[in-house]
């Protein structure tokens, strides 16, 4: 029971509570809420992991900006009240059935069928540091970084169309 | 350092929460948070085999997929925003028509 190990079980079990809070809960802001708790938990994850720059954009950019979108459309919409739909009624039971499955399956294999322990090591000096992110991302992933560029550029521009205000005599 | 197994069944878990709510839920904006959860998921595998084999090119793919998912819910809630004009709905039982 190293405090690495309790560390890393009390984070799991905040994240697995924010995730079925996001799930289960009825209102919408506050599946938004759960869903911020559960970014800052695995941000810290990668903190423990040794990815500090990534750790700093996950919390920037998934747990600001995506986040503080999500909550805008919600209150935008007015949509965070839903009432309860029960079209499919055998839909959710399966549901629960297959998504257990999948787990039961996952940490099977991951557990019994995979024995190649891979040696962990200590760390070189700098590993994950901004520095060493930064220049990996500009000489061997140059390319890639640069289409990002126009991906970005394709999803602003259609999300200003997609927005629009028609015309009404189209 | 702890196993890396332990990392990757979290992620599991978490990715299999995220696809049971894509699967129960029927509101867009809670199914989109869901895919949102899977995606935090395979990066928290990324991470995870990155830091197991000391290979800083599982991070820079996480990066990468943080900005797709940037672009994918820009582009996603305009959706959900142009379907809740003309439906006054975002329950996605209820978008089974081609024609608004």
């Amino acid at each position: 029971m190293t405090p690495e190990f309790i560390t890393f079980i009390f984070l799991a079990l905040i994240s697995v509570a924010s995730a079925l809070g996001m799930l289960f809960s009825r209102n919408a802001v506050y599946s938004a809420v759960y869903l911020i708790i559960n970014f800052i938990t695995v941000a810290i994850f990668y903190l423990m992991l040794g990815g500090a720059f990534i750790a700093v954009s996950q919390v920037a950019v998934y747990a600001g900006a995506i986040m503080v979108l999500f909550l805008f459309v919600i209150m935008l919409l007015g949509a965070e009240k839903l009432g309860k739909s029960g079209t499919l009624a055998w839909q959710r039971p399966l549901a629960i059935i297959l998504g257990l499955g999948l787990i039961v399956e996952t940490l099977y294999i991951l557990f019994f069928q995979a024995n190649e322990i891979i040696a962990i090591k200590d760390l070189p000096e700098g590993f994950g540091s901004p520095s060493s992110i930064g220049t990996v991302l500009f000489q061997e992933y140059l390319l890639p970084f640069e289409i990002t560029s126009i991906l970005l550029l394709v999803a602003m521009v259609g999300a200003i169309i997609l927005t629009r205000q028609e015309k009404k005599n189209v | 350092m702890l196993p890396v197994s332990y990392y990757v069944g979290l992620s599991a878990i978490l990715f299999a929460i995220g696809a049971l709510g894509v699967l129960i839920r029927r509101n867009a904006i809670i199914i989109f948070m869901s895919i949102e959860l899977m995606l935090n998921a395979a990066n928290l595998a990324f991470v995870a085999f990155a830091r197991a084999h000391e290979a800083i090119s599982g991070q820079i793919f996480v990066f990468f997929v943080i900005t797709v998912a940037a672009a994918e819910v820009a582009v996603g809630l305009a959706l959900i925003v142009a379907i809740f004009r003309t439906k006054q709905s975002i329950d996605v039982d209820q978008m089974s028509s081609l024609k608004g």
